[in-house]
């Protein structure tokens, strides 16, 4: 039923699939639950206060009940809004978010990853997806601070998706593939590539937290000066589908970085689920970290910093890298 | 060892199971794709009418803008920099993509891929050289 990646398509194969479709969605909408979750009481932590700490004990029902107050809450279309755009851009931003973990190697026996040899190209190719979708939102809402948000999403994200897409050539040129899987074994057979590619390591976690509109990148939205930016006027859960579509990113991102540098799931003595679970949690208690101590860039230092230094950096790395396989 | 032969033939199913192998990879991309457009209908449109009211007014329907009347249409005009920065990514990203396939068969490519690569990468950082000089990179 599992081993569907290595015989033809049965009914039942299919229907294997299907289980870890269901299984892996489930998954991460637990993990998106308790990442809020951790996210907030890491931060509450690090600012010394003590963070969620009512509902259920140690707080640890408050993301679910977050979700359920989300549920129950009334959907308002504003009435200028265009309705049909308005209704459609969560789920066109939400789509390409899951659509991403199909491509990822949880574990060593990679039942539910889809072994394609585009991978990581999908994965890039998917993720711009998203943009379209947030872009939508906020020019549908017509609302100022939505139109600006959306706008200001887009420039920095598509800036910042050169430098992560250069960023990671030099893993594709070391293993020669661009299969996802094929990266994690050439790893695990040869050396972490976090050690000869630590320039590229660098610059995908810089633009990845760009990519994500996290601090010090979360100018799009940033709350001050433009009260959430691109989801300003969406309310219950359709703003809840925004929220899951950026913590989901969170994740996949994570996961990606695990994949592509830390080894992915190959690691001495413990199962290997454990190790890609050790790894990415770290990946992700950095990126908390980061939104802790980071204050927000300014917007005009946002773009220079993607065109003349990431990106001239990231070539360079991409030059010497292949000087270097070259000898 | 195997486990190892399992891996390889696993990482092989292109070249020993055929297309129609190879295809469940890509059946497996459109379930997900099927379940991501399940989810977010389910819950808004099958789930979501039952639990949530919905009582619209005239001033909860009105657009936001810090608590006054909306003034004008949120449609104007923008920064002509936004437009600048696609026109840029449109190139950078065409790059990567040729850069891709390029690293995939370095290997075998060898100096003249190398020599041949660099090339290219030089002309586009001219053509990025040049932009910064013509301050189109600069935000203000």
């Amino acid at each position: 039923m599992l081993n569907w990646q290595s015989s033809p398509l049965t009914g039942i194969g299919f229907l294997g699939m299907v289980i870890g479709g269901v299984l892996i969605l489930g998954l991460i909408l637990g993990i998106v639950t308790y990442l809020i979750y951790f996210e907030r009481k890491i931060i509450g932590w690090m600012q010394l206060r003590i963070g969620p700490n009512r509902v259920g004990p140690f707080g640890l029902m408050q993301s679910i009940a977050d979700v359920l107050k989300l549920l129950i809450k009334e959907d308002i279309v504003p009435e200028n809004a265009d309705r049909s755009l308005f209704l459609l851009a969560p789920i066109i931003a939400f789509v390409p978010s899951f659509m991403v973990l199909a491509l990822i190697p949880f574990t060593a026996t990679h039942v539910f990853t889809s072994n394609t040899q585009v991978g990581l190209l999908l994965y890039l190719a998917l993720s711009s997806i998203t943009i379209l979708g947030i872009v939508l939102g906020g020019w549908a809402s017509n609302n100022k601070y939505s139109l600006l948000g959306g706008m200001r999403s887009a420039a920095q994200m598509v800036s910042y998706e050169i430098p992560l897409g250069m960023s990671v050539i030099g893993v594709v040129l070391l293993t020669g593939s661009l299969n996802l899987n094929t990266i994690v074994v050439a790893q695990s057979r040869h050396i972490w590539y976090i050690i000869p590619q630590i320039v590229g390591f660098i610059i995908f976690m810089i633009a990845g937290l760009a990519e994500l509109n996290r601090t010090p990148f979360d100018l799009p939205e940033a709350e001050s000066e433009l009260v959430a930016g691109y989801f300003t006027e969406y309310s219950g859960f359709r703003f809840a589908f925004f929220m899951l579509t950026e913590y989901v990113y969170v994740f996949a991102l994570c996961a990606l970085a695990t994949t592509l540098f830390l080894g992915g799931w190959s690691g001495p003595f413990l199962p290997s689920w454990i190790w890609f679970a050790i790894k990415t949690s770290a990946c992700i208690f950095f990126i908390f970290w980061v939104r802790a101590t980071m204050p927000r860039i300014r917007g005009d230092q946002l773009m220079g910093f993607a065109w003349k230094v990431l990106i001239p950096v990231a070539l360079a790395n991409l030059i010497v890298t292949a000087g270097v396989a070259l000898l | 060892m195997a486990e190892e032969s399992y891996l390889a033939r696993f990482l092989d199913t292109c070249r020993y199971g055929g297309i129609r192998l190879y295809a469940n990879a890509f059946i497996f991309l459109l379930v997900f794709l099927v379940l991501a457009i399940a989810l977010p209908i389910g819950a808004l449109a099958v789930l979501g009418p039952l639990l949530r009211p919905s009582k619209p007014s005239k001033a909860k329907n009105a657009t936001y803008e810090s608590g006054l009347e909306p003034i004008g249409d949120a449609r104007s005009r923008y920064n002509v920099r936004y437009y600048l920065f696609a026109l840029m990514f449109v190139i950078f990203d065409v790059e990567i993509i040729f850069l891709y396939p390029w690293a995939v068969s370095y290997h075998t490519l060898g100096v003249f891929g190398y020599v041949e690569m660099m090339i290219f990468v030089v002309l586009l950082l001219i053509g990025l050289m040049y932009a910064w000089r013509k301050k189109v990179l600069e935000w203000m």
